[in-house]
C-alpha cells in the first residue's frame, strides 16, 4: 500500500511538471505560428509603421534594451547595499522587523502605483522627462524589494565560521563584507536580479504611466532620450483593428522572448563561474 | 599591510568585486551625467529636430500615419506621437511638454483655463471623421435596422437586468436572449456612444461585455447569434465579413430620412446620425513657430483625405481641409468646440463654425 502511495505521488508530481511545460510548449508553438513567418532581419531593423508589412521593432528592442541595462545598473548596488544594511549591520529589533513586513510588502504592489510613482517623483519633480533615465528608475523601483530579498536570503546562506575567520585574521567588518561574504553569495544575488529584471521587461502599464511614448521613429541615442520598449509595440499592435498586426504582434513577443532568455542566460553564466569559482 | 592576511584566506577572488565596484562606478557615472536632464519636449540631440505629439488613442492611427509619411518626406525631423488619452494629452498639452495635442473631444472649459495659466495658446484643428458602428452576428437575419429610440431603450441605466429578450426592443424581433458588447467604460468612444445614445456620458446599463480591446468585441459578436454591439467604425471595416452592419434611423428627415448604414459617403455627408463626431489635433501656437512644426501641420492637412481614409477613417474633404490650414497658418487662436457637445455636429455646420471665424 505504501509503495503504491510512493508510485501515485511521482506521478502526481509529473503530471504537474508536465502541465507547466505543456502550458509553455502551447504559448511557444502558437507565437511561433502566427508570428513565426513575420521573423526577419528586416523585423528587427525596421521601425513602426502603420502597413504591418514594413512594421519593425527595432526602436522598441533598442528602447527595451537601454531600460533594461539601466535598471540592473540602478537596482543591483541600491538593492545589494540595502539588503547588506539589514543582514549584516542592522539589529533584530522591533524596527528592522517592520522595515522587513514592508520590503515584503513592496514587492506586491501592483506596477501601475510605481508608474504613478515614477511620474510625479522622477518625470516631473526631478524633470527627468519621459526618459530612457525615467523609466529605469521607475523600474529600479518596481525591481528594488525582490533584489533586496534574494539578496538577503544569499547572504543568510554564507556560513558564519567565514565572518567568523575573517574577523580573527584581524579583518574589519567593512573587509569581511567585501571580500568575503559578498562574493559568495553573488550567485544568489545574481538569480534574484534576473528574476526582478524578467519582471521589469515584460512591464507596461508604468512605462505608459510615465508617459513612454507608442511610436518614436529613432532608438534612443542616450539615458535622456525619449523611448518606447517591446512590451508597448506588443500592446499597441494587437489592439489594431488590422488582422495582420496580429502576426507582428506575436513577432513581436518572440523577440521580446529571446530577449530575456538571453538576458537570463549572460545571468546564469556568470552565476556557473561564480559557483565554480567558489567550491574550488 | 591590514590587507596581506585578508588575501592569504578569501575564497572567491577578484573578479565579481570588481564587477560589482565597476556597476556602483557606472551608476555614480549615470548620476553625474544627470545636469543634462531636460524636461522639454521639443529639444533632441545630432542635429534633428523633434516634433511631439500625445494624447487619444483615437486620433492615434491617424497622426501616426501623418508622422510616417512626413518623416519619409523630410530629412532631419523625427515625429513622436504618445498615447495618454484626451484628458492625458492636454494636460501635458498645457504644461508645454508637447507641441500638439491629439484630442477625440474638444478642449474643455477647464483644461482651456489650465492651458491659460502657463500661457500656452492653441490652434484648434478638426481632422478627421469617426463613427460608431452597430453591429450583430451575421445570422440575426431579424436585425434590419434600429432607431435611437430603440437603442436607448436597450442600454439605458433603467434597462440593466430588465431589457433581456430581443422582442423587448421590437415585438416582431425573436423571444431570445439578447446579449450586448461595448466598448470599455474608460474608452472615448464609449463616452460617445453613451451621449449620443443615452443623452449623458458615461451613462448605461452595466451588465454587458465591456473591453478595451475592441478585437475581443469583435470576436464575442461574431461568435454569437444573439449578440449586438457597438464598437468603432474601422473595427466593422476591417472585420466586415464576421460581422452585419445595421442601420441606424435618428427619426430626423432632415439629414436623410429612414435608417442609415455607416459608411464613409453617409458618415462624410453628415447622414449617418448622431454615431459620428469630429477628431481633433490642437497646435501650440509657440510651437507652430518652430519651422518643424509648421511644416508637420501643413503637411497633415495637405495630407489627411489619403492618410485618414488608409487608417480606416473618414476624411472632412478638401473644403474643410483647406479652410482649417489658412486658419493655422493666420494663427487663429481658441476653441470654438470647446465645453460643446460635438454629438452629431456633420460637415455643415462644421463649414460654419469655420466660416464664422
Amino acid at each position: 500500500m505504501r509503495k503504491h502511495a510512493d508510485v501515485i505521488f511521482e506521478f502526481v508530481s509529473l503530471g504537474a511538471l508536465l502541465v507547466a511545460l505543456a502550458a509553455l510548449a502551447a504559448l511557444v508553438f502558437d507565437l511561433v505560428s502566427d508570428g513565426g513567418s513575420r521573423l526577419s532581419w528586416q523585423f528587427l531593423t525596421n521601425i513602426a509603421s502603420r502597413n504591418a508589412e514594413n512594421a519593425g521593432v527595432y526602436h522598441a528592442l533598442m528602447g527595451s534594451i537601454w531600460v533594461i541595462a539601466l535598471t540592473g545598473a540602478l537596482a543591483l548596488p541600491a538593492g545589494v547595499a540595502a539588503a547588506i544594511y539589514l543582514e549584516e549591520y542592522g539589529s533584530r529589533s522591533r524596527t528592522a522587523r517592520f522595515i522587513e513586513l514592508n520590503i515584503s510588502n513592496l514587492a506586491a504592489v501592483p506596477s501601475i502605483i510605481y508608474g504613478l510613482l515614477g511620474l510625479g517623483l522622477f518625470v516631473r519633480l526631478m524633470a527627468m522627462g519621459q526618459s530612457v533615465m525615467a523609466g529605469a528608475a521607475t523600474l529600479a523601483l518596481l525591481a528594488l524589494p525582490v533584489v533586496i530579498m534574494s539578496t538577503r536570503e544569499a547572504l543568510r546562506t554564507v556560513p558564519n565560521t567565514i565572518r567568523e575567520g575573517s574577523y580573527a585574521l584581524g579583518a574589519t567588518k567593512w573587509q569581511t563584507i567585501w571580500n568575503q561574504v559578498l562574493p559568495m553569495a553573488l550567485p544568489g544575488v545574481l538569480t534574484g536580479l534576473i528574476l526582478a529584471l524578467s519582471r521589469a521587461i515584460g512591464e507596461t502599464a508604468p512605462l505608459i504611466t510615465i508617459g513612454a511614448l507608442t511610436y518614436i521613429p529613432f532608438a534612443p541615442d542616450g539615458i535622456w532620450s525619449k523611448f518606447t520598449v517591446l512590451p508597448i509595440q506588443v500592446f499597441n499592435w494587437v489592439s489594431r483593428p488590422q488582422p495582420e498586426f496580429k502576426a507582428n504582434a506575436a513577432a513581436g513577443i518572440l523577440v521580446l522572448m529571446v530577449l530575456l532568455l538571453s538576458m537570463n542566460a549572460i545571468a546564469i553564466v556568470v552565476r556557473d563561474r561564480q559557483q565554480r569559482r567558489g567550491r574550488a | 599591510m591590514l590587507l596581506l592576511p585578508i588575501r592569504l584566506v578569501s575564497l572567491p577572488q577578484g573578479k565579481p568585486v570588481v564587477s560589482l565596484a565597476s556597476v556602483v562606478a557606472l551608476v555614480f557615472a549615470l548620476a553625474a551625467c544627470g545636469g543634462g536632464a531636460n524636461s522639454s519636449g521639443a529639444s533632441s540631440s545630432g542635429g534633428t529636430t523633434l516634433v511631439t505629439l500625445d494624447g487619444s488613442s483615437t486620433v492615434f492611427p491617424i497622426s501616426e500615419a501623418v508622422a510616417e509619411e512626413f518623416q519619409k518626406a523630410t530629412a532631419g525631423v523625427n515625429v513622436t506621437v504618445g498615447i495618454s488619452g484626451t484628458g492625458g494629452g492636454f494636460q501635458k498639452f498645457c504644461r508645454g511638454e508637447i507641441d500638439i495635442a491629439d484630442a477625440s473631444r474638444p478642449i474643455s472649459a477647464s483644461e482651456v483655463a489650465a492651458c491659460g495659466k502657463t500661457g500656452i495658446e492653441f490652434i484648434e484643428m478638426p481632422v478627421a471623421y469617426d463613427g460608431i458602428a452597430i453591429t450583430v452576428n451575421p445570422k440575426a437575419a431579424w436585425a434590419d435596422k434600429i432607431t435611437v429610440a430603440e437603442l436607448k431603450t436597450l442600454w439605458a441605466p433603467e434597462a440593466q437586468g430588465k431589457v433581456t429578450k430581443w422582442n423587448q426592443i421590437r415585438a416582431s424581433w425573436p423571444d431570445r436572449e439578447i446579449h450586448l458588447f461595448g466598448a470599455g467604460v474608460d474608452s472615448g468612444t464609449y463616452d460617445y456612444f453613451t451621449e449620443a445614445i443615452n443623452g449623458k456620458a458615461k451613462a448605461s446599463r452595466g451588465d454587458f461585455t465591456s473591453s478595451e480591446d475592441d478585437n475581443v468585441l469583435v470576436q464575442g459578436i461574431s461568435n454569437d447569434e444573439l449578440a449586438i454591439g457597438f464598437l468603432p467604425f474601422a473595427y466593422y471595416e476591417e472585420n466586415a465579413a464576421r460581422l452585419k452592419l445595421v442601420p441606424v434611423d435618428d427619426d430626423k428627415a432632415d439629414n436623410g430620412a429612414g435608417a442609415v448604414l455607416p459608411s464613409p459617403e453617409t458618415i462624410k455627408i453628415g447622414s449617418y446620425q448622431p454615431l459620428s463626431r469630429p477628431v481633433f489635433i490642437y497646435v501650440s501656437k509657440k510651437a507652430a513657430d518652430r519651422p518643424e512644426v509648421q511644416q508637420f501641420v501643413e503637411f497633415y492637412m495637405k495630407n489627411a483625405e489619403t492618410l485618414v481614409r488608409e487608417v480606416n477613417y473618414v476624411g472632412l474633404g478638401p473644403e474643410i481641409y483647406g479652410m482649417v490650414s489658412d486658419r493655422f497658418a493666420k494663427r487663429h487662436t481658441g476653441s470654438v468646440f470647446s465645453g460643446q457637445n460635438t454629438v452629431g455636429v456633420t460637415i455643415d455646420q462644421l463649414l460654419n463654425k469655420e466660416r464664422a471665424q
